[in-house]
């Protein structure tokens, strides 16, 4: 499928503050019930459209994964977002990543693979996929979770499609790279561009997935659009946004935190209660937009489907 | 550096009449935090901003009651000196505000979790340090402690403040995840702050001194 894009932001399409101040106002009346939940999404996705330009996917499909848990509103999926290529507090992606364009986008495929090294349009990476919808937990490492329906595939069905040979034992990623449209990357906060890895039998997990598309439209740049890692597992730094480049290695890839702050997060990063960040508790947890705070869940509630991955694995120490 | 010396008891009039508004000025950050609370413009992760919002005025406030001495030093204005207590006690006031909401709003008592993130994270055993020295210091804030513990034990009591003041600045120092800017710039303010100090101890004669003592309870 295609997913088009306005090239730009339309005068007409950007809302005026008074409409933005409706559009809280509405999600306060409607978050009441699952009913208003539904409801508030439509009206929002709407509303949204105005501040950036969102198409709706057709066609969704659902999926055995996902979770029947609240959802997290728009509104707190869409301006609560770490994504320091923006800037570092919670809204500057929100307020930011307007500025980048994501149209034409493509994604260099290379590494350890039969197929040739290319770069994969969008619309030729999408095109072979059934998109679903996977409702999925995010768990974040500074200890807040939300509930988010991403749309997307699955990461291995779209790897086997290069064909990569058993020299691949990792997978790469990369994030866009372009300071003068992410005003973060003009500081040095991280070193760009941003970049991710997982071991290839984590990437080829079904639960993996490439997300597209969130509450039944196209990302907004602030989540990471066009195309973003999804990997409810392990905490949020792991899922990269705005991937530009996929690469096949035999070697464990460095990853940015890791080589920011190596003491404080690793490679694996799987959400793990009895495993405490260094400066954080690990043991529990915020779901935005609840008071309680809840008990984390080993492996952010997914060990059925992933434990076997790490078996035998010391996750003290592969932290 | 020649202060301008005004008639004591006009700059005593004018810090007088300042004060009611000092006092307004320092609820203003909390009335703020209450009007976007309210009106829901704060995050979608409230119960944080609330943290942040708090945590920072305290420090701040904190740093202002420790400016009042150098700066009282500074201009030999020693009407400056009565905002002193009132500085320190919104301090601590904001303090209580941001331990209130870890306790509260964050961890609503779950006492097991509590005790595992003082222990474990190095910086809530910081913070919650630096707010435990405040709390004497708050309690024998009163004229009337003043006098029961006598002005020498008084100020030796109170240079705790120094070491609450470090303790939070390490605290956040410890917190934050990569962007160390705004810590760094507390722990400057302070380190100006505490340098004064030490400065002025170790050449008292170099400086002009206070024009009058009165009324300023005991310099710290």
């Amino acid at each position: 499928m295609l997913i088009k894009r306005a090239q730009e932001i339309r005068s007409s399409e950007i809302t005026d503050e008074q409409q933005y101040h409706n559009r809280r106002q509405f999600i306060q009346q409607t978050s009441g019930g699952a009913l208003g939940l539904v409801a508030g999404a439509t009206m929002l996705s709407n509303s949204a459209a105005q501040l950036q330009a969102q198409e709706p996917i057709p066609n969704l499909q659902p999926s055995p994964f996902s979770t029947d848990e609240d959802l997290n509103s728009f509104e707190d999926i869409t301006t609560y977002n770490n994504f320091y290529e923006f800037g570092l507090q919670k809204e500057d992606p929100s307020r930011y990543a307007h500025e980048m364009t994501i149209d034409p986008w493509s994604v260099r495929v290379e590494g350890e693979m039969n197929k040739p090294a290319a770069d994969v349009p969008l619309e030729d990476i999408l095109r072979p996929h059934t998109l679903e919808e996977r409702i999925y937990r995010l768990r974040c490492v500074e200890a807040w979770s939300m509930v988010v329906p991403w749309v997307g595939f699955p990461l291995g069905d779209l790897i086997r499609r290069f064909e990569p040979t058993s020299n691949a034992k990792f997978v790469r990623f990369e994030t866009l790279h372009r300071p003068e449209e992410m005003r973060g990357q003009r500081g040095r906060s991280l070193e760009w561009p941003y970049v991710e890895g997982l071991r290839m039998d984590e990437a080829m997990h079904p639960l993996a997935i490439l997300a597209v598309g969130v509450y039944g439209k196209t990302l907004l740049n602030q989540q990471g659009a066009p195309l973003r890692l999804v990997v409810p597992w392990k905490y949020g730094f792991k899922s990269i946004k705005s991937i530009v480049k996929i690469q096949f290695v035999r070697e464990q890839p460095l990853n940015s935190w890791n080589v920011a702050i190596p003491n404080e997060y690793g490679f694996y990063s799987n959400v793990n209660p009895e495993v405490d960040h260094p400066r954080w508790s690990q043991a529990s947890e915020r779901r935005i937009g609840s008071f309680f705070r809840i008990r984390t869940a080993m492996f952010n509630g997914y060990a059925e489907q992933v434990a076997s991955l790490y078996e035998g694995m010391d996750l003290r120490r592969n932290y | 550096m020649s202060p301008t010396v005004q008639p004591p008891s006009s700059v005593m009039t004018l810090a007088r009449r300042a004060k009611p508004w000092v006092f307004v000025a320092c609820l203003l950050p909390l009335v703020l935090l209450m009007w976007d609370g309210f009106g829901g413009a704060l995050s979608a992760n409230p119960i944080e901003d609330i943290t942040h919002r708090t945590g920072d005025w305290a420090l701040r406030l904190l740093l202002l009651a420790l400016a009042v001495t150098p700066l009282r030093r500074l201009t030999g204005v020693a009407a400056l000196g009565s905002f002193r207590r009132m500085l320190g006690l919104f301090a601590f006031f904001y303090t209580l505000l941001h331990f209130s909401t870890y306790l509260v709003l964050d961890f609503f008592f779950a006492f097991d979790l509590i005790w595992d993130d003082i222990v474990e994270r190095r910086y809530v055993t910081a913070g919650v340090a630096g707010f435990l020295m405040l709390v004497p210091l708050a309690l024998t804030s009163t004229t009337k402690m003043i006098r029961r513990l006598g002005g020498a034990r008084w100020r030796r009591l109170h240079r705790l403040a120094y070491v609450a003041a470090i303790a939070a600045v390490v605290h956040y120092l410890w917190l934050v995840k990569i962007d160390i800017g705004p810590p760094l710039l507390y722990a400057g303010c302070l380190a100006v702050l505490l340098g004064f100090r030490l400065w002025y101890r170790l050449v008292p004669q170099g400086l002009p001194r206070t024009v009058t003592s009165e009324n300023t309870g005991p310099s710290t």
